[in-house]
C-alpha cells in the first residue's frame, strides 16, 4: 500500500528529534487522531538552516514528517511556505488516499512553524527574552 | 514468516484441504441431485453437519451452513428481527461485538429498529444487571459475543443468556473466538443461536454455520432453493463444508493439549513483555480471557507503525489503531473500556496458534523492545495520557 520511497523515509527517518532554542517550533494534530506533529526549525536570515521533528503517527506520518524536513532545509522561509502537501506526497512517490491528511499535517507543521518564527521576530521583547 | 495474527485468520490445515480436493474434482456432485454422484456429496456434507452439531453438543437440524461468521450474525439479527416484527422491534448488542453483528444492528436501526448497545465495564465485560435493565416487553433478541476478538476477554454467556430467557427473549452469541479453540456446549452455554467460522480454526475461508435452537423462529435471509433445511438458500458449497468437518474433527481432539499449550506460551510471552518494554499494558490481564489472545497497549507510539516496523523483521501482528483501519476510527473495543482514544492507537494484538513455538516469541522478545525505543524517540508525547485503572 505504501511507496517505497514511503518505506524508505519510515524505516530511516531524517532529522528526528527536536532542536534546542529553535527559532521556530510548530505543533499540529492531536493525539486523539493518532497523528502528532512538531516541526522544529533553526533560522538565519530568513533561510531555513536546520529542520527537526517528533511523530506519533502512522508510516505515512512519519515518513511525510521526514520529507517536509528534506525539502526545506535551505530554502528561504518564504520558499518553505510555498510547499504543499502535495509537494510532499509528490516526493514519497504518492500516498494511499486515506493518508493524504498525514501530508496535509506535514504542511501545516512547516507553517505553524514559520509562523512562530515570524511572531517571535516581529516582538522583538520576545526574541530578547528567548 | 512468525504468524501471530491467529485470531485474523489460520492457515488451513493439511488434513483439511487433502479431504477438500476430491469434492473439487472427482466428487463434484450437486447434493440436490439424485443419482449416485449427487448422493454422495450430500453424505459428505451430512457427515459433516453430524461432527459440527457433535463438537457443540447439538443435533444436526440444528446446524445451518452459511458462507462464515458475518453471514451467521446477519442470519440471526435480521431473520429474528423480521419473524418478531409482531412481538417487538427492540434488540440488544454489546457496544464492543464485531462489526458483522454491530453494524447489522446499524442497519436494523436505520429500518426502525431499536437497539441498546450495553457498555462493558473496565475488565470489558458487560454487566448482567446492565442487560436486566435494558430489556424491554418489546425486546426480541440479545446479542453479546462469546469471546472478544481484541482483548480475548470472555463474556458472561450463561448468566446473560438466563436474563434474556427469564424475559422470554432469545439469546445470540457470536462464537467465532471460541468454537474450535474451546469446548462448547450450547445447552450449557444456554443460548439460541450461535455463530461460527471454519477459517478461524484451520478450515478453509468463506464456510461458517449457524447454530440455531430446535423451534426458534427466523426469516430466511437468501431465499431460493430448499437446502439448509429452507433457512438458507444456495448449491451447498460441498468442498469448503467437508473441510469444516475435518477442521472441526481435528479441533475436537487436538483442542484439549493446545489450550494448555497455548496458555503457557501466552502468559510467559506476557510476562517477559512486562519486565522488556516500560510503560505498556496488556488488556484485561486479570479478567477471564482466551488463552491465546494478548492485547497490549504501548504508551507514545502509534500502532500501525509498530505493525509495519515488525513486519519489517517478519512478525506479523495486528492493530486497533485508526491508522490501519480504512474507517479511521480507533479500537471501538478499547474506547468501550474505558481507554482513550490515543491508548487504543498504540495497540497491538498478538494472537498465538497452533504453529507458534516459544522460538517464535523469544524472536518478537528481541526485536520489540528496540522498535517502541525507537518510535519512542521519535514522539512528541510523554506523560499525556493514563490509563483505566485494572486489575492484573
Amino acid at each position: 500500500m505504501y511507496s517505497e520511497k514511503v518505506c524508505e523515509h519510515f524505516r530511516n527517518p531524517r532529522n528526528v528529534g527536536n532542536i534546542e532554542n529553535a527559532d521556530g517550533v510548530g505543533k499540529v494534530g492531536n493525539p486523539t487522531c493518532g497523528d502528532v506533529m512538531v516541526m522544529y526549525l533553526k533560522i538565519d536570515d530568513d533561510v531555513i538552516t536546520d529542520a527537526k521533528f517528533e511523530t506519533f503517527g502512522c508510516a505515512a506520518a512519519i515518513a511525510t514528517s521526514s520529507m517536509s524536513t528534506e525539502l526545506i532545509i535551505g530554502k528561504t522561509v518564504d520558499e518553505a511556505l510555498r510547499i504543499t502537501n502535495k509537494t510532499v506526497a509528490e516526493a514519497l512517490d504518492g500516498l494511499p488516499p486515506i493518508k493524504m491528511h498525514c501530508s496535509v499535517l506535514a504542511e501545516d507543521a512547516i507553517k505553524a512553524a514559520i509562523d512562530d518564527y515570524r511572531s517571535k521576530v516581529k516582538s522583538p521583547m520576545a526574541k530578547a527574552t528567548k | 514468516m512468525i504468524y501471530l495474527d491467529y485470531n485474523a485468520t489460520t492457515p488451513t490445515d493439511k488434513r483439511v484441504v487433502e479431504a477438500m480436493i476430491p469434492f473439487y474434482t472427482e466428487q463434484f456432485g450437486n447434493p440436490s441431485s439424485l443419482y449416485t454422484a449427487g448422493q454422495e456429496a450430500k453424505r459428505a456434507v451430512d457427515q459433516a453437519r453430524k461432527k459440527v452439531a457433535d463438537l457443540i453438543h447439538a443435533s444436526e437440524k440444528e446446524i445451518i451452513f452459511t458462507s462464515g461468521g458475518t453471514e451467521s450474525d446477519n442470519l440471526v439479527l435480521r431473520g429474528v428481527a423480521r419473524a418478531q416484527k409482531k412481538k417487538g422491534n427492540h434488540i440488544i448488542i454489546s457496544s464492543i461485538e464485531h462489526h458483522a453483528v454491530l453494524n447489522t444492528a446499524k442497519a436494523l436501526e436505520n429500518e426502525g429498529y431499536s437497539v441498546t448497545y450495553l457498555l462493558v465495564n473496565e475488565n470489558g465485560q458487560v454487566d448482567p444487571q446492565d442487560l436486566k435493565r435494558a430489556i424491554r416487553p418489546e425486546t426480541i433478541l440479545v446479542s453479546i459475543m462469546h469471546a472478544n476478538n481484541e482483548s480475548g476477554v470472555m463474556e458472561p454467556i450463561r448468566e446473560l443468556a438466563v436474563i434474556a430467557h427469564e424475559r422470554g427473549v432469545l439469546f445470540h452469541t457470536d462464537a467465532v473466538q471460541t468454537v474450535g479453540k474451546l469446548p462448547i456446549d450450547v445447552a450449557d452455554l444456554g443460548v439460541d443461536f450461535l455463530s461460527a467460522s471454519a477459517h478461524k480454526f484451520y478450515g478453509p475461508k468463506g464456510i461458517g454455520f449457524l447454530y440455531a435452537k430446535k423451534g426458534v423462529r427466523f426469516t430466511p435471509q437468501v431465499v431460493g432453493g430448499s437446502h439448509e433445511g429452507g433457512k438458507r438458500a444456495g448449491t451447498e458449497n460441498v468442498p469448503a463444508i467437508v473441510g469444516l468437518g475435518v477442521a472441526v474433527e481435528i479441533a475436537a481432539t487436538e483442542q484439549k493439549e493446545e489450550m494448555i499449550r497455548g496458555r503457557k506460551l501466552r502468559d510467559d510471552f506476557e510476562e517477559a513483555l512486562l519486565s522488556a518494554i516500560p510503560e505498556v499494558r496488556i488488556v484485561s490481564r486479570g479478567v477471564e480471557r482466551l488463552y491465546n489472545t494478548s492485547l497490549v497497549l504501548v504508551k507514545y507510539v502509534e500502532g500501525e507503525s509498530m505493525l509495519l516496523y515488525l513486519d519489517f523483521e517478519g512478525i506479523a501482528v495486528s492493530t486497533g489503531s485508526a491508522c490501519s483501519s480504512s474507517s479511521l476510527e480507533p479500537s471501538h473495543v478499547l474506547l468501550s473500556c474505558g481507554y482513550p482514544e490515543e491508548a487504543a492507537h498504540g495497540s497491538i494484538r498478538f494472537s498465538l496458534g497452533k504453529f507458534t513455538t516459544s522460538y517464535h516469541l523469544k524472536k518478537v522478545l528481541i526485536v520489540f523492545p528496540p522498535i517502541v525505543e525507537k518510535l519512542r524517540k521519535m514522539s512528541p508525547l510523554r506523560d499525556v495520557y493514563s490509563y483505566p485503572p485494572q486489575a492484573d
